[in-house]
């Protein structure tokens, strides 16, 4: 239809341009939509996008602080912060942590006690922090991982500071060790303080003073990308490291200690009586406090806390015996004191004691007697028959209040957590824990430091600090210098509670027995006996079960673990005392013999070292 | 059969008065040149920093652009009926290669898209955005307008065969905007708007029945598709993201090199898909604002060029490659700004990427081709 083109063409023209029109209109709406939405978006909702976008990229992490070190008094380093590296999951970012951790086995070491030790933190935490699988990795560990590492998403290995105790075991029960916080500590810790610290102090010194030692916590402000991968520090706040601790602790003495207990299990206090400081603390057997810092194992575990020697025991503040003779200096200075008895006055010893109108034979341990037996002599030899009518004569009541003046019964409040009190017994006592009255025989088991009567060996040290001191206590104190971050220190407060005032004859009287304990041709640790300063002491023997009546006690015959406790506690140079020493043997037999040379070497060390 | 003499196909040009500039001579529409320059620009100093400041990404994206505007400006030599000539056989090439990709095609992102043609790999379904309008607008433009149904019948099916053969790939994105521009080119032709209307009904009444007909999961995908959000860690993580990115732009951005989200990676796709995101975070609502200024004096010239055609053929393809650029710069500002579904679609000339930029610069060498070989009326 050529002759209708030209007319079609112009109508279609303006088709066109109307179907033109139309559709610029159309592009023009739509783009002014676009342009309402950009709006809305950038406009009317900027900030709720700018607190996204802000959330997404800056992260708040913690810098856990660097904890304290703790140094013994010649600044021998006890406890220290070793750089290690371990391998982390962060459950998160893993997508199968299962199938991840068989990969991972087949490039480094990963026992069943390890992926179980991972799955129960795996419960306390939360899906974005980084759990530990394996801690201390060895070097060539670190290499095969860091080749592989592309293999695992939110594997990492992180080098971290691990507790160290150089002297391990010999410290173990002073110092205490770091593990994982566990859930009842989450409830009692600062949560914020702690969020960059895996490790609390468990015991010992590491609990006693963790808030200390802990320091405060670092925040690092930093921007990271899609990835949680960190870009940069945008804010940094440093964190405080803990403060270092000086101990009053001569590590050359624990050593000693140590070794002077040889085979047996035991424990020794000694302090330093003119500052309270400990000296030594020995619990024996001991553990090594390395291993709980990585988490022990189960079975390792199971190990330490099934044997028969309990060695995580801490004998020397939990572990209460019964005293024995060690008493008997301080029930004699009673007798003294409340005027029942004269220094020189004489008992008649048969070799047992009976109170008026009963048959129960109350033994002495030489059973054929002391014969003539006055204070001294009754220190010396330790008789039991002079004792038992001495505490008879004081009766229960005063022998209470006085023992109880030297600390007794109560704990030492020794900076140290978890000690136990010992148990000095008294009528009010028995009527509240036992429902029962006090029976007369009891008193007498009392005058010889046995029966209910229990103390800790730190107990007993401090006691004899108190009687070298004349009555002057000064609290046990492990600590004796803080050292701040900032250079400055602190000394620990040395809190002095002293006893009333007693007769400074009866101090120099019981003082000069003790000695001739040591000195005196009878003397129950005469075999101590030293030409270069002079010691006073007290021998002990606790009973780990009572003897029948008319029965003979036969020591060879007796299993090893139920023989006596052999205690011996001691201080010098009589003159002018520095150190006080309690030793307990457990099953050693006869204080004398094993506890005394014990506290010798210790006494030796600690005053004749310009010597060796 | 012709509606022009036979004389005017033949290629003298009436030759105006002064001598001819160089812009003319290569038969260059300044205005168009001008924008499509600027956007090309300005696409590469998003890209900069999009891509993490990556001269690799900008060279070759700079290559590219080149081979683009070198085959603009060759297409814009060829006078409009020489265009008009080939559509049918561009059409028919490009439906075999189409079965060639669906038989022997190259798989890349899990869909059969690329057909390896020894020197350059070749996505067919690519150079139907231009075919599809060239061949309807052959098709249409030999009778008279508005088209009869029968005729509007076999548009209907050149359409349909190709978006077909594209959905197929699988590719819904680019048979999407294939199928478009056979509608927009079916449009422009002047179809009536009864008929308009009722395509519109009867497509917003299969949509309940097809429903109907699904099943649950499939159900779930199309909920996914239609809103991303609801899955934050999937699809719904690049819309949350980009959004992020364009509202913390604020009024005027967060500064060239400065957009965060894009530079601690939290957008996905930054330098393709999703640049339009970056733009927004970094230049703000401003910037934004004159990037689609830029697009729409691009897209108005287009239409202008269209409207200023000689003949039907030019002036229905002029008007729907102008318009299936606006198509494809709506659908992917309404991805990244979340009001429309996540199709791939390219930001187009900015976002990285070869074939659609090339395929986008061939169809403003057609618009300039069609504008400059102009039989100069005397007035």
């Amino acid at each position: 239809m050529p002759q209708s083109s030209i007319k079609d063409h112009l109508f279609e023209s303006q088709l066109f341009l109307s179907r033109a029109i139309v559709s610029g209109i159309l592009v023009i709406s739509v783009l002014l939509l676009l342009a309402g939405r950009m709006f809305y978006l950038q406009v009317a909702s900027h900030d709720h996008f700018t607190t996204l976008s802000k959330d997404n990229r800056v992260k708040l992490q913690p810098l856990p602080p660097t904890r304290g070190l703790i140094y013994d008094r010649n600044g021998l380093i006890l406890a220290q912060n070793l750089p290690a590296y371990s391998l982390e999951i962060t459950p998160e970012k893993t997508p199968d942590i299962d199938a991840t951790i068989q990969a991972l086995r087949q490039i480094i070491t990963i026992t069943d006690e390890h992926i179980q030790r991972f799955q129960q933190l795996r419960t306390q935490h939360r899906r974005f922090d980084s759990i530990p699988l394996r801690v201390r990795l060895q070097d060539d560990e670190v290499a095969r991982l860091s080749v592989n590492r592309h293999r695992f998403p939110g594997v990492d290995v992180k080098a971290t500071l691990l507790r160290d105790y150089p002297q391990a075991m010999q410290t173990a029960h002073l110092l205490g060790y770091v593990g994982r916080i566990n859930e009842r500590e989450l409830d009692i810790i600062d949560i914020s303080n702690y969020s960059g610290t895996s490790y609390i102090g468990k015991n010992g010194v590491e609990n006693s003073y963790e808030s200390l030692l802990h320091g405060q916590v670092g925040l690092q402000q930093v921007e990271v990308n899609a990835k949680g991968r960190v870009l940069r520090v945008l804010e940094n706040r440093s964190p405080k490291p803990g403060d270092n601790l000086h101990l009053f602790l001569d590590m050359d003495l624990q050593r000693i200690a140590l070794e002077a207990m040889g085979e047996f299990n035991g424990a020794v206090a000694a302090i330093e009586i003119k500052s309270g400081g400990v000296l030594a603390l020995v619990s024996k057997p001991g553990y090594n406090p390395n291993l709980f810092v990585e988490g022990i194992s189960t079975e390792a575990y199971a190990a330490l806390k099934n044997s028969i020697d309990k060695p995580l025991f801490n004998r020397a503040i939990r572990g209460q015996y019964p005293p024995g003779s060690t008493v008997k200096p301080f029930i004699g200075l009673a007798g003294l004191e409340y005027g029942v008895v004269g220094y020189h006055q004489e008992t008649y010893c048969p070799g047992y004691y009976q109170l008026p109108g009963k048959e129960h034979k109350y033994r002495d341990w030489k059973k054929w007697g002391h014969a003539e037996v006055d204070m001294k002599k009754a220190i010396v030899e330790s008789c039991d028959v002079y004792y038992y009518e001495l505490a008879r004569t004081l009766g229960i009541d005063r022998l209470h209040d006085f023992l109880q003046g030297f600390g007794f019964g109560q704990p030492t409040r020794v900076d140290l957590t978890g000690e136990l009190s010992g148990l000095l017994p008294s009528r009010e006592w028995k009527r509240e824990r036992r429902r029962e009255p006090w029976y007369p025989g009891e008193t007498l088991i009392v005058g010889i430091g046995q029966g209910y009567f229990l103390s800790t060996p730190l107990q007993l040290a401090a006691a004899t600090a108190t009687l070298a001191n004349q009555g002057h206590h000064i609290r046990p104190r492990v600590v004796s210098l803080i050292e701040k971050g900032d250079g400055s220190t602190q000394e620990s407060p040395k809190i002095i509670d002293d006893l009333k005032q007693l007769d400074p004859i009866h101090w120099t009287q019981v003082i000069d027995a003790m000695t001739q304990v040591v000195e005196g041709m009878h003397g129950t640790a005469r075999s101590i006996h030293s030409e270069n300063y002079r010691i006073a002491g007290k021998t002990g023997t606790a009973q780990v079960f009572s003897i029948k009546q008319d029965e003979e006690y036969d020591e060879e015959t007796v299993a090893k673990r139920r023989r006596d406790h052999a205690l011996f506690i001691a201080f010098a140079p009589v003159e002018d005392p520095q150190i006080a020493v309690a030793v307990v043997v457990e099953n050693g037999g006869h204080g004398g013999a094993v506890a005394a040379p014990i506290a010798q070497k210790i006494m030796d060390r600690f005053l004749l070292r310009d010597d060796t | 059969m012709r509606e022009m003499p036979r004389s005017a196909l033949s290629f003298q040009e009436s030759q105006p008065a002064r001598p001819l500039g160089l812009l003319a001579w290569l038969h260059i529409d300044l205005p168009l040149l001008t924008g499509l320059l600027l956007l090309a620009f300005l696409g590469l100093a998003v890209l900069y920093s999009a891509g993490d400041q990556q001269m690799v990404l900008l060279n070759k994206q700079m290559i590219r652009l080149g081979v683009g505007f070198t085959a603009m400006i060759l297409i814009a030599q060829f006078h409009p009926q020489h265009l008009r000539r080939w559509s049918p056989w561009l059409y028919l090439v490009g439906i075999l290669m189409l079965m060639a990709v669906i038989l022997f095609g190259e798989q890349g992102k899990g869909a059969q898209r690329w057909l390896d043609l020894g020197i350059v790999r070749f996505q067919p379904s690519e150079m139907f955005k231009l075919s599809l309008p060239m061949v309807i607008a052959w098709f249409l433009a030999d009778h008279r307008l508005p088209p009869q149904l029968s005729r509007l019948l076999v548009a209907g099916l050149l359409t349909l065969l190709p978006v077909l053969l594209i959905a197929k790939q699988p590719d819904l994105g680019t048979a999407l905007l294939v199928g478009a521009a056979g509608a927009i080119a079916l449009f422009l032709a002047g179809i009536s708007w009864y008929l308009i209307a009722a395509v519109g009904l009867s497509l917003a009444a299969l949509g309940p029945a097809a429903w109907y007909l699904m099943h649950e999961y499939q159900r779930q995908r199309v909920l996914t598709f239609l809103n991303p959000e609801s899955d934050p860690l999937g699809t719904g993580y690049h819309i949350i993201q980009s959004k992020i990115a364009i509202g913390s732009g604020g009024v005027s951005g967060k500064g060239w090199l400065n957009g965060t989200q894009s530079h601690l990676e939290f957008l996905p796709e930054r330098h393709t898909d999703f640049i339009f995101a970056v733009i927004s975070e970094e230049f703000g609502l401003v910037g934004v604002l004159a990037l689609l200024c830029l697009y729409l004096f691009i897209i108005l010239r287009g239409l202008y060029i269209a409207s200023q055609a000689q003949d039907t053929f030019s002036r229905i393809l002029a008007g729907a490659l102008s318009l299936v650029f606006f198509v494809y710069l709506f659908v992917n500002t309404g991805m990244v700004t979340g009001l429309l579904p996540v199709v791939g679609v390219p930001l187009p000339l900015i976002s990285y990427g070869g074939t659609s930029l090339v395929t986008i610069l061939i169809s403003f060498g057609i618009l300039m081709s069609i504008h400059t070989h102009r039989k100069l009326l005397p007035t």
